[in-house]
């Protein structure tokens, strides 16, 4: 694992100044254990969301009033191409891997991934594909005029995106970053698989591991599949652009919905690879707090593996609007509205969960309450896409923005900060400050509802997506100045979790093995956990092995 | 392994897909049928190059490691036999057909397709030299015999996908 | 456990975050439904492009469907958000909790299979309702009808009537047609570049404009008035200014914009000498004047120019001084627009503008 000098000098609780800086560091930068390289991803996404984040207050600026002319059309452009992009694969995934990087080896009971050096592999390759998107704002123009950073949208489609179209190189920093990034994640997805399926500690069958494992293990599995199908219509984009080959030129006989087809059966799948684990940490937390185990692990397992599934048939619901026909767009409104069954289950599941508990409500549990509340949000409105002919009118709509934003900040970012506050002590030994914590939640809720709530109605009244600027008598100039005064609310709500992880790491309360009273494996090892994770590794009999030590006379597994 | 294999039977699933669609949409030629011959040679080899590492394997299990020393080169010249038969196909192609990959949406797909398969032939071929040094340099143990299983099965997907290149290209799509 | 603060003020706190939630996305589902004042009058022509507003068919049944859709969602909502609410209010921790562990309850296959089915069925129902409304909207087309086609160009719209001759660009005019007694019109949707998408919401749900691709829509809309729209799929830089207007005239009126527009360009003596610099400063090359030398097609056509309200795809109003800034330099409207700087001396602008200003 570490160096020597690590295992001699480094004590399990993590002293801090044993060692001179430039050491500590280089530990870091070489290390291959599971935990560092799952903080150093969390890291990475936390601060490529704050980039992003940035990206996203510029642009609700310039749409703050109509016919503005803070942001040219040139640079609002190449803002919300690299805010989605940014957003989804170097904010989502690096948090999630990084998540399952660092929680799935101490919740099955063993001391590492599978494929440690793999693992380091894979994120330093993200690490790099990050920094040569970003680099696109250096590269051609220079930093007036925001360089050449890409304009094309996070979707990139033909034949926008051919030669004729995008001149330049700014769109093949976007190929090659996400190219390069999701060699990355296949790679982790393989060692997770792989770690999931071969490592489990004695008793621990694949009906006694946690739910967050599983959801890790569908969403890994997806991964492998859809994954590559992206990499694949990247791959045929760099030869149009540098081969001259025709893969996506209309005016060769290639055809453009090609591109949306395979881009789609990839990003459909992957706001699920991106959501699942939210789900789990909801699965891990709602029941701590509600004191409760959880209703129906079965099913809740059952309907991770559904969506997984189900979730790969559903991809054309993004081309409703490019004329395919009247039966793919009944076939697909059937499977995307069959995919919400699983989804919906899941809620009534966590609501049995809560019903006839003792409920805690710290910081962990505020943002999965609110994530149970806007995620149903979500899920409506998702439904109303999914009925084709009313996405005909929703369809490239703010409705649309706003839906997935619901989904992602509303679903996602909600339960991703649930389980920073929940996990950040296991991981540092200190726990975050309720007070901030609160204060976080609250300006973050008010912020993000004030944001999007208000452009479901833009959407509704005719404004479409991805406009620099609008006229001043369409009747949007309302919705978009409430929606961007949501922004600096949410913005202090960061700013204030930012100050509450700094405070916390040096001044936290300290937090010893359990402070949440948890049931889970992760709890029975120190906070930090030591390099080598158990002193022995343990031996479980149920699913909530720690329930089963606190209370011998009424274990688990007699009910299970 | 498995893993990998799933990740690159999707990669490679996709370029299939491609060329699949694109069958006879070609504004103009060449087309499939007036330039393509079926590589019958080619094919023999890397079959006959799946028996053969195969036997490898199988030698490295009995420890018998005059055969794997064998067995092991022989399926990376197998390999480079089909690569170079590749090459002299697409020099055909390209000098007395005017076929490349910017001529048409054939051509665009069959490069691409053929091209990627030969890509992930040569890191096979690769793995195995490799494994042949390790075998004749005496390092290469029958306690090894699992994982050089798993370039085994590496070397096997090469193949399937091969067959399937084949179909596609070569029997359905002329 | 860590908690710093009592316990009422994270229940209380917590139960006005779900209830201010809960009100304000009810307040939204609702509004959004029936609307603010000026949402849904449908006497005047509007400004406002709101889907719930239609006045042509396909947007009519779009509509239909979509307050079902919106009941469906309004209900699982309430009861949901209903449930979630009670739960969190009557469940809390209670001073005197401390220590004992409510009875653990792993799961009840009667409760999950209900919860299970109940979804499932809603999906059914959803499903063959949408289903219809999918194949129904086609086939709810009446037979016959006027013809027009679209072509998207980064960063306007083109738009031809090949039964009548006319070629115009930006502005959509069709006749308003009577429900008893239809006279839709079908558009056909080329793109000359990359895709694009057509909307306008109060007349049909969009569709989009794809390269290599025909697609067709419909509409009929029922009531005189101006409708506007604007592209829908990001195409580029100017995506932003490609605004679509369609205005729907009473039978006569359009009769007679049809008669003006097949007319061949006005040949204002007075304005000769503009008309020479138009044909020979490149404008040709681009644009097309019916009657006279230039057959441009990479422009707009310009033959009846100041027929139309705005320039530049709805980005400015047409008023001899915009004309003149727009063709002096149409970065100074539209930044990014393909058509080039003409860089004329003023006296040159003078006369190219009171020649293009005759175009009527």
């Amino acid at each position: 694992m570490n160096s020597i000098s690590d295992t001699l000098d480094h004590p399990e609780e993590g002293a801090p100044g044993q060692l001179p800086v430039l050491a500590r560091l280089h530990e870091w930068v070489v290390t291959v254990d599971h935990k560092r390289l799952g903080i150093m991803y969390v890291v990475v996404g936390l601060v490529f969301l704050l980039v992003a984040g940035l990206e996203a207050t510029l642009m609700r600026l310039q749409l703050a009033f109509p016919d503005n002319t803070v942001l040219s059309p040139q640079v609002f452009n190449r803002l919300f191409t690299m805010h989605g992009t940014t957003m989804v694969f170097f904010v989502g995934i690096p948090i999630v891997f990084g998540f399952a990087n660092y929680l799935v080896p101490l919740m099955i009971g063993t001391r590492d991934l599978a494929f440690p050096r793999l693992n380091a592999f894979g994120f330093w390759l993200l690490f790099y594909s990050g920094l040569l998107l970003y680099f696109s704002y250096l590269a051609g123009d220079g930093l007036y005029g925001a360089g050449s950073a890409p304009d094309v949208g996070w979707f990139a489609y033909a034949p926008l995106t051919g030669r004729a179209f995008s001149r330049g190189n700014s769109t093949d920093y976007w190929n090659l970053a996400i190219l390069i990034s999701g060699i990355g994640t296949i790679a982790t997805s393989v060692n997770l698989i792989a770690t999931i399926l071969t490592m489990r500690c004695p008793g621990m069958t694949l009906g006694r591991m946690p739910l967050y494992v599983w959801m890790i293990l569908v969403v890994s599995s997806q991964t492998l599949i859809i994954l590559p199908p992206l990499s694949a219509a990247q791959i045929m984009l760099l030869l149009d652009r540098f081969l001259g080959a025709h893969f996506f030129d209309t005016q060769a006989g290639g055809s453009a919905l090609l591109w949306q087809h395979f881009f789609w059966f990839f990003g459909h799948p992957e706001v699920y690879v991106l959501m699942v684990p939210g789900f789990g940490f909801a699965s891990e937390i709602i029941p701590v707090f509600s004191r409760k185990v959880i209703f129906g692990y079965a099913l809740v397992a059952a309907s991770a593996v559904s969506i997984g599934f189900i979730g790969m048939g559903v991809w054309a619901h993004h081309m409703f609007v490019v004329g395919m026909g009247s039966t793919p767009n009944a076939l697909f409104a059937a499977s995307t509205m069959l995919v919400a069954v699983p989804t919906g289950v899941k809620i009534f599941n966590w609501l049995g969960t809560i019903y006839g508990g003792r409920l805690r409500f710290e910081t962990p549990m505020l943002f999965c309450l609110a994530f149970l509340f806007q995620f149903l949000c979500a899920g409506l409105t998702g439904i109303m896409l999914a009925v084709a002919p009313f996405d005909w009118q929703l369809s490239d709509s703010y409705f649309v923005v706003a839906h997935f934003h619901f989904v992602l900040i509303g679903g996602l970012i909600f339960t991703i900060f649930a389980a920073i506050y929940y996990w950040f002590p296991k991981a540092t030994g200190r726990m975050l400050s309720e007070t901030l914590g609160r204060w976080h939640f609250w300006l973050f809720v008010i912020g993000f509802n004030l944001t999007f709530i208000p452009l479901h109605f833009a959407g509704v009244l005719g404004m479409p997506r991805r406009i620099y600027t609008y006229p001043a008598d369409r009747g949007w100039d309302v919705w978009n100045l409430v929606a961007s005064l949501g922004v600096p609310i949410q913005g202090a709500a960061l700013v204030l979790f930012l100050i509450n992880v700094v405070l916390s790491l040096r001044g936290g309360k300290p937090a010893g093995n359990d402070p949440w009273d948890a049931w889970t494996l992760e709890w029975l090892t120190t906070s930090p956990p030591p390099d080598y994770n158990f002193e022995t590794i343990p031996e479980v009999r149920s699913r909530r092995p720690l329930w089963d030590l606190k209370h011998p006379s009424d274990p688990d597994w007699l009910h299970e | 392994m498995i893993g990998l294999i799933v990740a690159e039977a999707s990669l490679l699933g996709i370029f299939v897909v491609a060329y699949l669609f694109y069958i006879g949409k070609s504004l103009h030629g060449p087309y499939p049928q007036d330039v393509l011959e079926v590589p019958i040679f080619n094919t023999m080899c890397l079959l006959a190059s799946s028996a053969t590492v195969e036997l490898a394997v199988r030698a490295l299990r009995q420890g018998d490691r005059r055969r794997v020393g064998t067995w092991l080169p022989l399926t990376a010249l197998l390999g480079v036999v089909f690569l170079a038969g590749t090459a002299k196909e697409w020099y055909r192609l390209i000098v007395e057909h005017g076929l490349t990959i910017g001529t048409n949406l054939f051509g665009t797909t069959f490069y691409s397709l053929v091209g990627l398969h030969a890509f992930h032939v040569a890191i096979g071929v690769v793995m195995l030299t490799l494994l042949t040094v390790f075998a004749w340099s005496g390092a290469l143990q029958a306690a090894h015999a699992e994982r050089a299983e798993l370039v085994s099965w590496y070397w096997h997907f090469v193949d399937g996908v091969w067959i399937v290149v084949l179909t596609v290209v070569y029997i359905f799509g002329r | 456990m860590a908690v710093d603060r009592p316990q009422r003020f994270g229940f209380r706190a917590a139960v006005n975050a779900i209830s201010v939630a809960a009100m304000v996305n009810l307040i939204a589902l609702a509004a959004s439904a029936v609307g603010a004042p000026g949402l849904l009058s449908n006497d005047t022509p509007v400004s406002t492009p709101s889907i719930f507003v239609p006045t042509s068919t396909p947007a009519f049944a779009i509509r239909d469907l979509s307050y079902f859709v919106l009941g469906i969602c309004a209900v699982i909502f309430i009861v949901v958000g209903g449930v979630l609410t009670y739960c969190v209010i009557r469940f809390r921790r209670r001073p005197g909790d401390e220590g004992r562990e409510p009875p653990q309850v792993y799961g009840s296959n009667q409760i999950e299979l209900a919860w299970t089915a109940v979804p499932v069925l809603i999906v059914v129902i959803l499903f063959l309702i949408t289903a219809r409304y999918i194949f129904g909207i086609e086939r709810l087309q009446p037979p016959s009808g006027l013809q027009a086609t679209v072509v998207g160009h980064q960063w306007w719209w083109e738009i031809r009537y090949p039964d009548l001759g006319i070629i115009t660009a930006n502005e959509l005019h069709v006749p308003v047609s009577n429900p008893a007694d239809p006279t839709p019109i079908f558009l056909t949707l080329q793109s000359a570049d990359v895709i694009h998408s057509f909307w306008v919401p109060q007349l049909a749900g969009k569709m989009d404009v794809i390269p290599n691709k025909t697609n067709r829509v419909w509409i009929d809309p029922q009531t005189p008035g101006l409708y506007v729209g604007q592209c829908a799929e990001y195409c580029g830089l100017q995506h932003a200014g490609m605004l679509l207007r369609v205005i729907v005239h009473p039978k006569e009126e359009f009769a007679q914009w049809v008669a003006a527009q097949q007319a061949a360009a006005i040949d204002d003596p007075g304005v000769r000498g503009g008309r020479e610099l138009f044909q020979s400063v490149a404008c040709i090359n681009c644009h097309s004047v019916r009657g006279t030398l230039a057959n441009g097609i990479f422009g707009p056509d310009l033959t009846h120019l100041m027929s139309r309200a705005t320039l530049a795809a709805g980005v400015a109003k047409n008023t001899p001084d915009n004309l003149r800034a727009w063709i002096d330099n149409p970065d100074t409207l539209k930044p990014g627009a393909r058509m080039p700087a003409m860089q004329l001396s003023r006296r040159d602008l003078d006369q190219l503008v009171a020649y293009l200003l005759t175009l009527r």
